[in-house]
């Protein structure tokens, strides 16, 4: 869990807005003596002060911070864009096979002007919600109930939306007998062929297979700080260093902010978050998403079902395929804060030329094997 | 719930020590049974242990070698290399430069893709090799997989894809990632079209490859006693406390709990694959 620093105002601060907070507190004390209005000067010139700050310290997240603003315990989750966003939402529940899911939550529901089905993953608010949907990990029985009510929603041609936010899929004995890697297989196959638009955001955490599983489609987006990737950073730090702690080196290696995603074509859009993050201003979240949804939504509803499945497949399939055929510049290491250079594509002879020159002359040492020992894709 | 440290030695997962399964020499230990082994018998026994059946792990070229008529195996897709999309540095060591020294090692990706005549019955054949990087996959693995779906769909031929994988490859991130979705998608028109996959997984099959293609197969088999699993046992571990279950997630326990079609030890699995394409392939 994120750590966090209590609070003047209610908001909960993360351990690098050492400054917002302090500034936030002197302007509450101001405001609670018994004549702030003569000193409404001083205020006006802390709130510049906090306002500068504020966009000093969110203008260069490092991953490893915007991972912890991904997790920030008060930003809006799925329940708050079910509340605010949708009109006349109808939950539907079970995967009528095994069981109910509360980390995976399917509503019927209208967005703007689109009637849609709605798929979203729930992490909870308090720590009685957090129990009841396993703290947004689903467990099989939630990936076979989103199937469903997808195959739902393709008999009567309503689009599909779906919200991602969890770390990852249960990782437990249940989960493993009931078929997690199944469930999820199946979903990925079904989703690629769905005959109806999918439009899926990141709205927090994107944990690895647990994210994608519900996570394929026509449009790709994210919010600006969510984060989504292969491993959690503390995982991916496990496996090379041997040390959890270490994350915000693995954050940084993995390349999973909205913006790295962005530039290396993984994602179609960021959505962006009102200043200091989505939990600063949940109205102006929702709003953004909002526009977002009901734009996309407008846009895919023109393509016809066979070419947008086309599209789909070939957007699917194209994922590090530019990779594959553009060679790096190889062995100069990058400063992990400098922006990648994006190197230019080469002719195709250039790039079998190049692509042969990777196979070296001579065996190099083993590696250590501690690193080749299997990674789970979550945790 | 009791916490119960599972000692070393009970310990039945993955193990962060090298697993010396083919050391060079002669003579080779048997880690199931402990048996000291003469080399030679083991692999004209097919890699498993003749004592105690232990199926040892096998690497790409010569699980092919042991399911192919002898020469058919024509490979799909062999010049394609890796990069590394997110420059991934780590432990000092860059992430090509590691690419570069498994390739030297192996010759070739972590999986080989071709087709191949098995009995006399053509098919499209990938064999996943877990000496390499784990097994893991990246995006060659996923290219590689789905050139080998389009030419059995082009030529209409059966697919059969031996897994063995610790999952999607953490170097390379979301596009990792993004090969699930790839190989599910891929598979998902080999079925419109009417396609036959055989899917056989071997020890160990986890992560995104058994979250994607391995579990996709119209006909799913498995060898005897291989890890099969989304989760590794170690992370399923360290996530709930609590001691595993005898024989979790092996291959025993997944035709148990419905996953898998059959089991099918090593020197059988040539002429069950043939089989099953006489019921399934086209004619």
């Amino acid at each position: 869990m994120v750590q966090t620093i209590a609070k003047p105002n209610g908001l909960q601060y993360l351990p690098f807005e050492d400054r917002i907070s302090s500034i936030d507190r002197s302007i509450a004390e101001i405001a609670g003596t018994s004549s702030p209005a003569e000193r409404l000067g001083e205020i006006r010139g802390l709130q510049q002060q906090l306002v500068r700050e504020i966009k000093r310290v969110y203008s260069s997240l490092s991953p490893w911070q915007t991972v912890q603003v991904a997790r920030h315990p008060q930003r809006p989750l799925f329940q708050d864009y079910l509340g605010g966003i949708v009109k006349e939402p109808r939950i539907l529940h079970g995967d009528r096979c095994f069981g109910d899911d509360a980390a995976i939550v399917t509503a019927l529901g209208q967005i703007g002007r689109e009637k849609v089905m709605i798929i979203g993953q729930e992490k909870g608010r308090d720590i009685k919600q957090k129990i009841a949907c396993n703290f947004g990990c689903p467990n099989p029985e939630g990936y076979r109930k989103a199937l469903a009510k997808m195959k739902l929603a393709e008999k009567f041609g309503l689009p599909v939306v779906s919200f991602i936010d969890t770390p990852g899929a249960y990782p437990g004995i249940g989960a493993e007998e009931r078929g997690q890697a199944q469930a999820i297989a199946v979903n990925l196959r079904e989703m690629s062929r769905l005959r109806v638009p999918i439009l899926c955001i990141v709205i927090g955490e994107g944990g690895s297979g647990g994210a994608l599983g519900i996570g394929v489609g026509d449009r790709l987006a994210m919010l600006e700080n969510a984060y989504y990737s292969v491993i959690s950073p503390e995982g991916c730090a496990g496996i090379l260093w041997h040390d959890g702690t270490q994350a915000d080196k693995a954050a940084k290696a993995l390349r999973l902010t909205a913006r790295e995603l962005h530039k290396l074509g993984l994602i179609d859009e960021i959505i962006a978050e009102p200043l200091g993050g989505a939990h600063r201003n949940q109205h102006e979240t929702l709003h953004h998403v909002e526009l977002y949804i009901t734009k996309t939504l407008r846009e895919l509803k023109r393509i016809d079902v066979e070419t947008l499945l086309q599209q789909r497949y070939e957007r699917i399939c194209r994922v590090g395929d530019h990779e594959l055929q553009r060679q790096l510049p190889a062995e100069e290491p990058i400063a992990a804060d400098e922006t990648p250079k994006i190197p230019e594509r080469l002719s195709i002879t250039a790039q079998l030329e190049a692509a042969k020159q990777i196979v070296p002359d001579t065996p190099e040492e083993l590696e250590t094997l501690e690193e080749e020992s299997p990674q789970p894709v979550s945790e | 719930m009791t916490t119960t440290k599972i000692s070393k030695s009970k310990w039945d997962g993955f193990s962060l020590k090298p697993r010396r399964e083919m050391p060079e020499g002669l003579w080779l230990a048997c880690p199931s049974c402990r048996e000291m082994l003469f080399r030679k018998t083991v692999e004209d026994n097919l890699h498993v242990c003749p004592k105690c059946s232990h199926h040892f792990r096998l690497d790409g070229r010569t699980r092919i070698r042991q399911l192919v008529d002898e020469g058919s195996f024509e490979e799909i897709g062999a010049d394609l290399r890796s990069t590394d999309p997110l420059r991934f540095a780590s432990s000092g060591q860059q992430y090509c430069e590691r690419l570069k020294s498994a390739h030297a090692k192996a010759g070739s990706e972590a999986i080989l893709v071709g087709k191949a005549f098995i009995r006399g019955r053509g098919v499209i054949l990938a064999a996943m090799d877990f000496s390499f990087l784990g097994g893991s996959m990246g995006m060659v693995v996923g290219e590689k997989f789905c050139r080998g779906v389009d030419r059995a769909i082009e030529e209409s031929l059966p697919l059969v894809v031996i897994s063995a994988s610790g999952g999607a490859r953490m170097h390379e991130g979301v596009v990792s990632l993004g090969q699930m979705s790839k190989t599910s998608a891929a598979l998902a028109r080999f079925d419109e079209a009417g396609g036959f996959f055989l899917s056989v997984l071997t020890d160990p099959t986890t992560g995104g490859v058994t979250a994607s293609f391995a579990m996709l197969g119209d006909i799913i088999i498995a060898e005897p006693n291989a890890l099969i699993g989304f989760a590794g046992p170690r992370t399923i571990y360290q996530t709930i406390k609590i001691e595993l279950p005898e024989g979790f997630q092996r291959s025993e326990f997944l035709l148990e709990h419905g996953f898998v079609d059959m089991i099918v030890p090593r020197k059988d699995l040539r002429s069950e694959i043939g089989r099953l394409i006489d019921y399934c392939g086209k004619p």
